[in-house]
C-alpha cells in the first residue's frame, strides 16, 4: 500500500510535538516558569536562548516545550469527551428516533448556533481558570458535528441487512448500536475527532490568550501570545515560537486527519485486502 | 402433552398495520398508511408459503409483524401456539423461533465482522458459551450452507454474491429456527446462482424440519419452491391456494396478469398486461382495490364494500366479485379456440 504523504508529514509533525511535550523536563534548558531573570530580558535567539527570552527573561524554548504539554493534554482530551458525547447522542438519537431525535436534534442545532468559542468563553467565565475548567468548557461545547456525523451515519446504517438480521437474532439496542452501527461509521468519527482536536489546540490557545484559560505564569502557548503583544515589533521572536507551535500541531493534526480519512475508507481497505 | 404437530406452526389472525403519515401541525386528524389491512394467514409444519405481490402491496410490513419488528395495529400473530410480542425483551424469544434471509446479500452481511464473529455472537447471546459447543455449531452450520471451514475466518468482502447468501442463510439457521422468512432470496443473486441457492433452501428445509414464508415478486422462484401461494393486492390477500392451483387456474384478475407476465421463451407473451401504478394506500380505491388497473372492471366492482374472499373449492380462495363470471368466459374462449 502506497503510504500518503498527508499522513506521513502529520504523523512526523504530531510526533514531534508530542515527543516536545514528553520529554520537556529533559529538553529543557530551565524551569520554564521560576527561571525568570530580568537581566537577560528579551534577548534574541542565539546560542545560550536558542528561541530567544521574553520579557520576563524565561528561556522561550523551554517555555514552548511546556506549553505542548498543555495543548496536547487539552486537545486530546477535550475532543475525545466531545466524542464520546456526539456519539452516544447521535448513534441514539439517529437509532431510537421519536422524541428523544428531536431533543437531541434541537439540542445540537441550538450549539450549532453559538459559536463555540463564546459558549467555552462563557462557561470559562463562570468556572475559574485553570486546564479542568479547560476541559470541561472545550469538552462541552464542541460536540455538535461528531453527533450529527454520528446520526446521519446511524440513519443509513439502520436499515441495512445486517441491522436488520442483529435485532432478528435477538440482539439488544445498545448491542446492536456497539458491535453494528458503531464499528461501521468509526472511520469518519476518526477524522473528524482528529480534525476537531486541531480545533480544539486553537481553542485553548484563543482561551489563554483571552486570559480565560491557563493562568500565567505557567507556560500555555495562547498566554505566550498574550504576553508578547506589547513586544511584537521590538522583540518578535517571543510571539513567533509559540505561533510557530500552534501552527505546527493544528497543521500536523489537520494532515493526520486527512491521511486517516483515505485508509479509514471502507473501500480502500477492501481494495487492499 | 397434546400433540401440536398438526397445528399450523404460523397463525395471522386480523392482522392490521396502520402508519401514521404527516403529524397534524395542532392535533389536527393524522392520515394512515394501510400496510397490512386484515390478512389472515396460516403455515403447516414444513411448509414453503409464497407470498407474491408488488412492491408496496404490504409484504414487507408483514414480514415484519411475523418477526415481531412490527407492532400490529390490531390482530395478531402466533407462533407455535403462542403470540409474538414486540416488546424488546421479547426479541430473544423470538429470535430463536422465527428468523430471516434478507435479499441483498451485500448488505446483510456486516462488513466489520468475520463469519466467525457473526455467528458466533448470537450463540453467546442465547446462552451457548462452551468453546466447543460454538466451533462445533459454526463448523456444522457452515458445511451445511456448503462452505468450507476456513471461511469462518473470513470477512464479508472475500466472497461471492452466492457465498455471501450462503452466509446469510446460515446466520439465520445458526439457533435453529423452525420458521424463516425468506425476502427475495435470490433476486440479487446472478442467475446462474440462484438454482444452487433455491436447491440449497429446499435441502435444508427437508433436513431441519423448517418451514418458509418466501416473498418474493419473482413467480418463477415460487412456482419451484412454494407448497401455498398467497397474492397480496394493497394490504390484502387476494388470492391464495396451493400452487398448482394458482398457476394453472388463477382467479383472480391480478394473479392471471401476474402469471401471464412471466417470461415463456416457447410462447408469445400474450394474456392480460396490467399498468398503471399501485394506487396510493392513503386513499384506496372504492370497493375493490384494484378496479382502476382491472381489464375486468365493471360498475359492481367499484362500489363498496371491498369483496371478501371467496371459497372455489379445496384451500382456493379469490377475493373478486366476478370471478366465476371471469372463469366462465375463459372457459368458453378455450372451447371456441
Amino acid at each position: 500500500m502506497k503510504i500518503r504523504a498527508n499522513l506521513l508529514i502529520g504523523g512526523f509533525l504530531l510526533a514531534t510535538v508530542v515527543i516536545a511535550g514528553t520529554l520537556a523536563p529533559w529538553l529543557a534548558h530551565t524551569d520554564p516558569v521560576m527561571d525568570a531573570d530580568l537581566l537577560y530580558a528579551e534577548e534574541p535567539p542565539g546560542a545560550a536562548f536558542w528561541f530567544g527570552t521574553d520579557a520576563q527573561g524565561r528561556d522561550i524554548y523551554s517555555r514552548v516545550l511546556y506549553g505542548a504539554r498543555i495543548s496536547l493534554t487539552v486537545g486530546i482530551i477535550s475532543q475525545l469527551i466531545n466524542t464520546v458525547i456526539g456519539v452516544c447522542l447521535g448513534v441514539s438519537a439517529g437509532y431510537w428516533g421519536g422524541w428523544w431525535d428531536d431533543f437531541v436534534s434541537g439540542l445540537t442545532n441550538m450549539m450549532l448556533a453559538i459559536p463555540s468559542l463564546i459558549f467555552a468563553l462563557a462557561i470559562m467565565a463562570i468556572l475559574n481558570p485553570g486546564l479542568t475548567s479547560l476541559l470541561i468548557a472545550l469538552g462541552l461545547t464542541n460536540w455538535s458535528f461528531t453527533c450529527r456525523l454520528a446520526r446521519a451515519s446511524t440513519l443509513s446504517l439502520k436499515s441495512q441487512g445486517y441491522v436488520q438480521a442483529a435485532k432478528v437474532l435477538g440482539y439488544s439496542d445498545v448491542r446492536i448500536m456497539l458491535t453494528q452501527l458503531l464499528p461501521n461509521m468509526l472511520g469518519p468519527i476518526i477524522v473528524i475527532g482528529t480534525l476537531g482536536m486541531g480545533g480544539a489546540v486553537l481553542a485553548e490557545a484563543a482561551l489563554s490568550f483571552l486570559g480565560l484559560g491557563i493562568r500565567p505564569p505557567f507556560p500555555s502557548w495562547g498566554s505566550m501570545l498574550s504576553d508578547a503583544r506589547d513586544q511584537i515589533t521590538t522583540a518578535p521572536w517571543i510571539s513567533i515560537f509559540p505561533g510557530l507551535a500552534i501552527f505546527v500541531t493544528v497543521l500536523g493534526l489537520n494532515l493526520l486527519g486527512d491521511g486517516l480519512r483515505d485508509i479509514l475508507d471502507p473501500q480502500s481497505r477492501s481494495r487492499r485486502a | 402433552m397434546t400433540d401440536t404437530s398438526n397445528d399450523p406452526i404460523l397463525k395471522v389472525e386480523n392482522l392490521v398495520v396502520h402508519f401514521p403519515v404527516g403529524r397534524g401541525l395542532l392535533g389536527g386528524s393524522r392520515r394512515f398508511v394501510h400496510a397490512v389491512d386484515g390478512i389472515d394467514l396460516e403455515l403447516k409444519r414444513g411448509e414453503c408459503l409464497g407470498l407474491v405481490g408488488e412492491s408496496g402491496c404490504g409484504k414487507s410490513t408483514l414480514a415484519l409483524s411475523i418477526l415481531g419488528l412490527q407492532a400490529p395495529t390490531r390482530g395478531r400473530v402466533i407462533v407455535d401456539g403462542h403470540e409474538v410480542g414486540t416488546a424488546g425483551r421479547d426479541r430473544k424469544n423470538r429470535a430463536r423461533i422465527t428468523q430471516m434471509v434478507f435479499q441483498d446479500p451485500y448488505s446483510s452481511l456486516n462488513p466489520r465482522q468475520t463469519v466467525r464473529k457473526t455467528l458466533e455472537t448470537p450463540l453467546r447471546l442465547h446462552g451457548i458459551t462452551a468453546r466447543s459447543e460454538i466451533d462445533g455449531r459454526i463448523g456444522d452450520m457452515l458445511a451445511r450452507v456448503g462452505l468450507r471451514p476456513e471461511a469462518a475466518e473470513r470477512y464479508p468482502h472475500e466472497f461471492s454474491g452466492g457465498q455471501r447468501q450462503r452466509i446469510g442463510i446460515a446466520r439465520a439457521l445458526i439457533l435453529e429456527p423452525k420458521i424463516v422468512v425468506l425476502d427475495e432470496p435470490v433476486s440479487a443473486l446472478d442467475v446462474s446462482i440462484r438454482a444452487q441457492i433455491i436447491n440449497l433452501l429446499l435441502e435444508l428445509k427437508e433436513t431441519l424440519g423448517l418451514s418458509y414464508i418466501m416473498i418474493s415478486h419473482d413467480l418463477g422462484v415460487v412456482e419451484h419452491m412454494s407448497d401455498r401461494v398467497a397474492v397480496m393486492y394493497l394490504g390484502r390477500i387476494v388470492e391464495s391456494g396451493p400452487w398448482n392451483t394458482i398457476f394453472t387456474q388463477p382467479g383472480h384478475p391480478y394473479t392471471r396478469a401476474l402469471i401471464a407476465a412471466i417470461p415463456d421463451p416457447f410462447k408469445r407473451s400474450s394474456g392480460t398486461k396490467i399498468t398503471g401504478e399501485i394506487p396510493n394506500p392513503l386513499s384506496p380505491p372504492t370497493g375493490c382495490g384494484f378496479h382502476p388497473r382491472c381489464p375486468e372492471a365493471r360498475d359492481i366492482c367499484r362500489t363498496p364494500p371491498a369483496p371478501a374472499l371467496k371459497n372455489r373449492g379445496g384451500e382456493h380462495h379469490v377475493r373478486c366479485r366476478r370471478v366465476d363470471e371471469i372463469a366462465m368466459t375463459d372457459g368458453l374462449a378455450t372451447a371456441v379456440g
